[in-house]
């Protein structure tokens, strides 16, 4: 075993000794060196690279904030609502630990939506990559789901009615939806039984599902390397004196250093929001939520938090066929699911949207602009722009925003399905040969 | 101290070792997921938390609604007027499923009124579109502020599906089906009682 021959540490002053004896019984060196001070990243990161490290940063944000909140938290549908008041009225310190978790969750799909924004514009799911990119949508799920078993914790009247749409969208599936709904409820409706399992699906189940992504990502990530702004590859052009990329820089210190000032700003945004405005008008908490849940009475407005809204304006636009919901409940999954296979629809022979033609850069455009105006459009109504339609000879009239929400599934659809097709015919730039 | 030779190996046997481990495991692991999987199912406590309940329907006033939990879910009781009786043999037009030959109700429910007493309709108060508790909109047209050609109903806040007074879905709702009437009886002197969550006897 060569191993047993390492070198001692000599770059650690007082601490060569420890760091010796802890190299020679545990791979010390070899991890940081792998994994930080020889892991060459291209040098052309930009402002969109932040978000990978920030989100990273938040979950360990919501972990730590969520272990304290458990401290308190009693998971059951007598004491649920209390609990979170108590927390945030008699804990010392309590209200402060559950502003940062809320607004943690937000924050979460904030750097993770930002991250895949980054992803699909700069091709970073492009071979050799598919396997960080699936990762990372696996990764969005569990976040999902980890955000939808969570807000149903506080118990409130949104909590409550929130879970009750979601697990009513299993109770569509043909033939096996009410058992199915009843198996995820543990009774007739949503009750102590689905609290209490939501809570141990929240804090112990995704958690341990997501770190084991996020460490997987990240060990996919440096295997191949990452990609950068230019979609050129950095691992083809080695120096042969040094034996690294010539474009490359290491992580540890140029990268560490760059996404510490990105912490920075990061937090004051952060701290901001927790102090001034935790419930961010509404999108963080809904007013709603404050009111216990009322298994009796439904609210008057009942949407889900921004982070979902995209996929519920879908869901709400699919009329029901076949006299049941289950197409809409398809075409909300399908939407998720078909971020998958990203990696085998685009036949772009660049990778970086600098080089793309006109046709994706369109296409591109159009989808994320599709995106945010079905997410707006899930927050409100379907009658929201009702009253402009008053009297017009307008498609759907009292509905048009409904039929606006089903012009932009179509358009959010086209985006993937023609994906073959536009990116292999566009005028695309030549790729430079090293990164600019 | 031989060394193992490669021709020593029987690879036909190993392979049908490692196919019959792998297979025994897999078995194993199977069964031992079973009692976790059921124990999602309602427990033996939420099972007899389902059973039926009464309700004193002899004191409602014509054009009242009550509300009875029943498995959680809000069950109305509204004593229905004479004239909201004769409009609902109006509305088919109105109607995706006027019949209600799509929707969940037991047999001895039938006709317009989806009732046994015509006056006195019982329902499941949980929109079919994705399970919202409707408000009760009984009043014909503007005055329930849903428009002129409102027939008094029910209407879902959550996706604006909207619903007659027995509870059947109008054109252009989300929700694909009549709301659910649960299996009921009436009991006790001049039925004065009505037993939620038990068909009549002989049903």
């Amino acid at each position: 075993m060569a191993k047993l021959n390492k070198p001692p540490v000599t770059e650690a002053g007082r601490f060569n000794g420890v760091l010796t004896w802890v190299d020679q019984r545990f791979p010390l060196v070899a991890l940081w060196k792998d994994q930080m001070s020889e892991y060459y990243a291209p040098k052309n990161f930009n402002f969109w690279y932040y978000f990978g490290s920030l989100a990273l940063l938040v979950l360990v944000i919501q972990i730590v904030s969520g272990i304290f909140l458990t401290m308190n938290y009693k998971p059951s549908a007598q004491d649920a609502f209390a609990s979170v008041e108590y927390i945030m009225r008699d804990v010392p310190g309590g209200w402060f630990i559950r502003y940062v978790h809320s607004t943690g969750a937000s924050a979460f799909f904030i750097c993770v939506y930002l991250h895949m924004a980054r992803g699909l514009m700069y091709g970073s799911y492009r071979k050799p990559r598919e396997l960080i990119w699936i990762f990372g949508v696996m990764i969005y799920l569990a976040l999902m789901g980890e955000a939808f078993f969570g807000y149903l914790l506080p118990w409130g009247q949104m909590s409550y009615w929130g879970a009750q749409v979601i697990i009513n969208l299993f109770g569509t599936v043909p033939l096996i939806g009410e058992p199915l709904a009843i198996w995820i409820r543990g009774d007739y409706n949503v009750a102590d039984a689905t609290l209490n399992r939501f809570f141990a699906l929240h804090v112990i189940a995704l958690p341990l599902v997501l770190l084991g992504l996020v460490a997987a990502h990240l060990m996919a990530l440096h295997e191949v390397g990452s990609n950068n702004p230019d979609g050129v590859e950095i691992y083809k052009d080695i120096d042969p004196v040094s034996g690294h990329p010539r474009d490359g820089i290491p992580m540890h210190p140029y990268y560490t250093i760059k996404d510490i000032v990105g912490v920075a700003v990061f937090l004051i945004v952060f701290s901001v929001i927790v102090f001034f405005s935790p419930e961010m008008g509404g999108y963080f908490l809904e007013a709603n939520n404050f009111i216990p849940a009322d298994p009796l009475k439904t609210p008057e407005h009942i949407a889900p938090v921004w982070y979902f809204t995209p996929y519920y304006a879908m869901l709400r636009a699919v009329p029901p066929m076949f006299g049941s919901q289950f197409p809409g409940v398809a075409v909300m999954g399908i939407a998720v699911l078909i971020f998958f296979v990203i990696p085998w629809l685009d036949r772009g022979r660049v990778k970086s949207i600098r080089y793309r033609g006109t046709k994706y850069r369109a296409w591109f455009t159009i989808f994320v602009i599709s995106f945010l105006i079905l997410g707006y459009l899930g927050v409100e109504p379907t009658t929201v722009w009702g009253e402009f339609a008053k009297g017009l000879p307008v498609i759907g009239g009292d509905y048009i925003a409904l039929w606006v929400a089903r012009v932009l599934t179509v358009v959010y659809f086209l985006f993937f399905f023609l994906m073959p097709w536009y990116t292999a015919h566009d005028n695309e730039k030549p790729e430079p040969a090293r990164v600019t | 101290m031989t060394a193992i030779v490669r021709d020593d190996v029987d690879e036909k046997r190993r392979r049908l070792l490692l196919i019959g481990t792998s297979a025994a495991g897999t078995a194993l692991a199977a069964g031992v997921a079973a009692p976790l999987v059921s124990s999602w199912f309602p427990s033996a406590r939420a099972l007899a938390a389902g059973a039926p309940v009464e309700a004193d329907v002899s004191k409602l006033e014509p054009g009242q609604q009550i509300t009875i939990e029943w498995r959680g879910k809000p069950v109305w009781v509204l004593k229905r007027t004479d004239e909201m009786v004769k409009r609902l043999e109006q509305n088919a037009p109105l109607l995706v499923d006027p019949e209600s030959k799509a929707s969940k109700q037991p047999a001895y429910v039938k006709g317009v009124s989806r009732s046994i007493k015509p006056d006195v309709f019982v329902v499941e108060g949980v929109c079919t579109h994705l399970g919202c508790s409707p408000t009760l909109k009984k009043e014909v047209g503007a005055a329930s502020d849903m428009g002129a050609d409102w027939p008094g109903g029910y209407y879902c806040p959550c996706h604006n599906s909207r619903f007659d007074l027995s509870a059947r879905v109008l054109k252009g709702s989300p929700a694909p089906s009549n709301m659910t009437v649960p299996p009921y009886h009436f009991a006790g002197a001049n039925d004065a009682t009505v037993v939620i969550g038990e068909d009549p006897k002989g049903a």
